[in-house]
């Protein structure tokens, strides 16, 4: 076994052995504790779970990445995953934790009088986080396969089991206490090799500052101007100038707002709280922990990128390719990714070296034959796992990294889970099957659908829809056309009726989901797409993934208009909107 | 007016200033006017607009949700609906 091997098997071993712990200390006893914590969880505390359960794979793992390869670009990302707690914070969670309840759909459910709601509300929901699942899945099958060098399966197994003891047993409390915990973990991890890399590149410290200083290498150059011009000298995109349209830009940012807000994993945290001012507090929190890793992913990415050309292509450029990697002397981390496939290269001119250059670069070798690109695949996904080993970092960091990216799948897929399981006990199973069953057979049947909703999340891992990648979009249009408005009506807009309520989010999800299945293909099946995905043939230019946003307008008019020429919402509702919008007299608060 | 409707239609400024700082910070700085920021640098070598896509409107997001929670609590005991 390697050093590195050492290291990764004892990280990742006593973070496990942590959770596990907790599990057993944070058992459930009733569906309150089960559902929400038994709502007596510390804003703060309850801060860091949420930023847990909202960072996922793709927050660590890709996120980074796709700002490495995207630049200014991927600040809809950033803005998008982070600028949703605003809503959150002034616009939904207080008011829902005053209405005291469990579930999301609990909530559209009484507020619109309609079953047909919450059924929506409950398919969405599921949709929605069963997608989500799948990415943090893989995430976990990818860390483990590469760092403990165990088959893809096992390391997938692993992981459900560990979700499995900690989220069937402890139900919402036992998740919310390791998350706490895996929060530590990730954000650690994160931050450790980042603040190596920028010290490396720019000599400060915090690498918020460091993307903006001048390059540690004596040459007076800011480290933005520097990846601008490496860049655009080897035919890539400049970094800090923007490629996409303003408008799809525009519309993605708000669709991932808008979806952020929605997502019920997200919006269930706001329930475990004591207070009202609690959930005010804890939306703050929460951005504060996540902001933590989001400020810090753009040094992270712009400087993996800078050390993953200068490590390769040298700093040289055609026709002198004398400094570029040579084929025999590959670094190790190098070819272990290739074994993962997610890493290509091919000597295309049997030169013995290789170049990593644009599609926009014009030069020539010493034979006046033009240079092409030779690495033909760097999967944006291995930028945070692979930058340590880039950077040449001690092995004790490289293991601390996988542990996070474990740590990030874990939170994300124990927060869906619960979200799913909730939605079939309270919604499915209390709500409409079985109005009369107490509360020990309901925490029953919340165990059943959790350790249910874990096979399925798994099955999935294993056998991954070739659409998984795609399906993130779904899962923000899903949320951001239905569920955000739905909410949101119904705490501001007392007129919104049943009959308004049901045929806006009808509506909206309709057009959203027409169009992400018209590019993407009908229920993603390969070869039924109605248009080929590229901006010359969406409309206006938005692309599937940022109509999102569109989709909620069109739900907020249909909803608006429609309850205008129908009956007002009976009485008892009204006062119940009334009623949410003043915190005093919230229920359900308890000492911890 | 009675008070809770005072109550609401304060939260609902409160909300709306807010917001429009929201949108400012990310929509306006960060995406719509990036070009005519990116000329002005800031904190060394960072482009102002392209700061503000990245990092600005993120911080601006974590003060906003801070402020908001103060003001309501403010306005919670004011109108006497606070939970205590």
């Amino acid at each position: 076994m390697t050093n590195l091997q050492i290291w990764t098997y004892a990280v990742v071993g006593t973070t496990f052995a942590l959770y596990i712990f907790i599990a057993i200390k944070a058992r459930a006893t009733s569906t309150g504790e089960f559902y929400v914590a038994g709502k007596g969880v510390h804003p703060v505390l309850n801060g860091m779970a949420t930023g847990a359960d909202w960072m996922s794979a793709a927050s660590f793992i890709s996120m980074a990445g796709l700002i490495a390869f995207k630049g200014y670009d991927a600040s809809v990302y950033l803005m998008g995953w982070t600028g949703g707690y605003c809503l959150l914070a002034m616009l939904l969670a207080p008011y829902l934790r005053k209405y005291g309840k469990f579930t999301v759909p609990e909530f559209i459910g009484d507020r619109f009088y309609s079953q047909t709601a919450r059924v929506v509300a409950v398919i969405c929901l599921i949709v929605a986080s069963l997608t989500y699942v799948i990415g943090q899945m893989k995430g976990i099958g990818v860390a483990f396969s590469r760092f403990l060098e165990i088959p893809f399966n096992y390391g997938l197994f692993l992981g459900m089991g560990i979700v499995f003891i900690y989220a069937v047993l402890g139900g919402m409390k036992g998740v919310t206490y390791t998350q706490i915990a895996q929060y530590c973990v990730l954000i650690f991890a994160y931050t450790v090799p980042a603040i190596f890399i920028s010290l490396q590149l720019t000599g400060v410290a915090l690498p918020q500052l460091g993307l903006g200083a001048v390059m540690a290498d004596g040459s007076g150059v800011f480290l933005l101007d520097k990846m601008d011009k490496t860049l655009v000298d080897l035919g890539f995109n400049a970094y800090t100038t923007q490629k996409g349209s303003t408008l799809n830009m525009f519309l993605l940012t708000m669709s991932l707002m808008i979806g952020t807000a929605g997502l019920p994993h997200v919006i269930t945290r706001f329930f475990t709280v004591p207070k009202v001012r609690d959930a005010r507090a804890t939306a703050g929190w929460s951005l504060v922990f996540i902001a933590l890793l989001y400020t810090t992913a753009p040094g992270v990415g712009a400087m993996a990128r800078l050390n993953l050309i200068n490590t390769i292509q040298a700093d040289s450029i055609a026709p002198d390719v004398s400094q570029n990697l040579k084929i025999d002397a590959l670094p190790a981390w190098f070819t272990n990714w290739e074994k993962t496939g997610l890493l290509k290269y091919e000597d295309k001119n049997g030169d013995g070296r290789i170049q990593y250059v644009g599609k926009n670069f014009k030069g020539t070798d010493a034979n006046g034959n033009l240079i092409v690109n030779e690495m033909t695949k760097v999967d944006r996904d291995i930028m945070v796992l692979a930058n340590p080993e880039i950077a040449q970092l001690p092995n004790w960091v490289i293991a601390l990294v996988a542990a996070g990216g474990i740590a990030a799948a874990l939170s994300t897929a124990a927060g869906l889970l619960l979200a799913i399981s909730s939605a079939i006990s309270h919604d499915i199973v209390k709500g409409i099957i079985a109005k009369d069953i107490d509360d020990k057979t309901e925490l029953m049947a919340g165990r059943i659908a959790m350790a249910g909703a874990i096979v399925v999340a798994g099955y999935l891992g294993l056998h991954p829809p070739g659409f998984a990648a795609q399906v993130v979009a779904l899962a923000f249009g899903l949320a951001a056309s239905s569920i955000f408005p739905a909410l949101m009506m119904g705490i501001f807009a007392k007129r919104v009726n049943n009959t308004g309520a049901v045929l806006g989010m009808l509506s909206g999800l309709g057009t959203t989901l027409v169009y992400i299945f018209w590019f993407k293909g009908w229920f993603f099946i390969p070869g039924t797409a109605m248009a080929a995905d590229n901006a010359s043939n969406w409309v206006l230019g938005i692309s599937p993934g940022s109509f999102g946003a569109i989709g909620a307008l069109i739900n907020f008019t249909v909803a608006l208009t429609v309850s205008s020429f129908t009956a007002p919402p009976p009485e008892h509702i009204q006062h119940l909107v009334e009623d949410i919008r003043i915190p005093m007299g919230s229920k359900g608060a308890v000492e911890h | 007016m009675s008070d809770a409707q005072k109550y609401w239609q304060a939260n609902i400024r409160l909300v709306i200033g807010c917001l429009v700082v929201w949108f400012a910070v990310s929509f306006g700085a960060g995406i719509l006017f990036v070009h005519q920021l990116n000329v002005i640098k800031i904190l060394g070598g960072y482009p102002l607009g392209f700061w503000f896509a990245q990092q600005g409107s993120i911080y601006t997001f974590v003060v906003l949700i801070f402020f908001y929670a103060w003001r309501m609590g403010k306005l919670d005991r004011k109108f006497n609906v606070d939970e205590d």
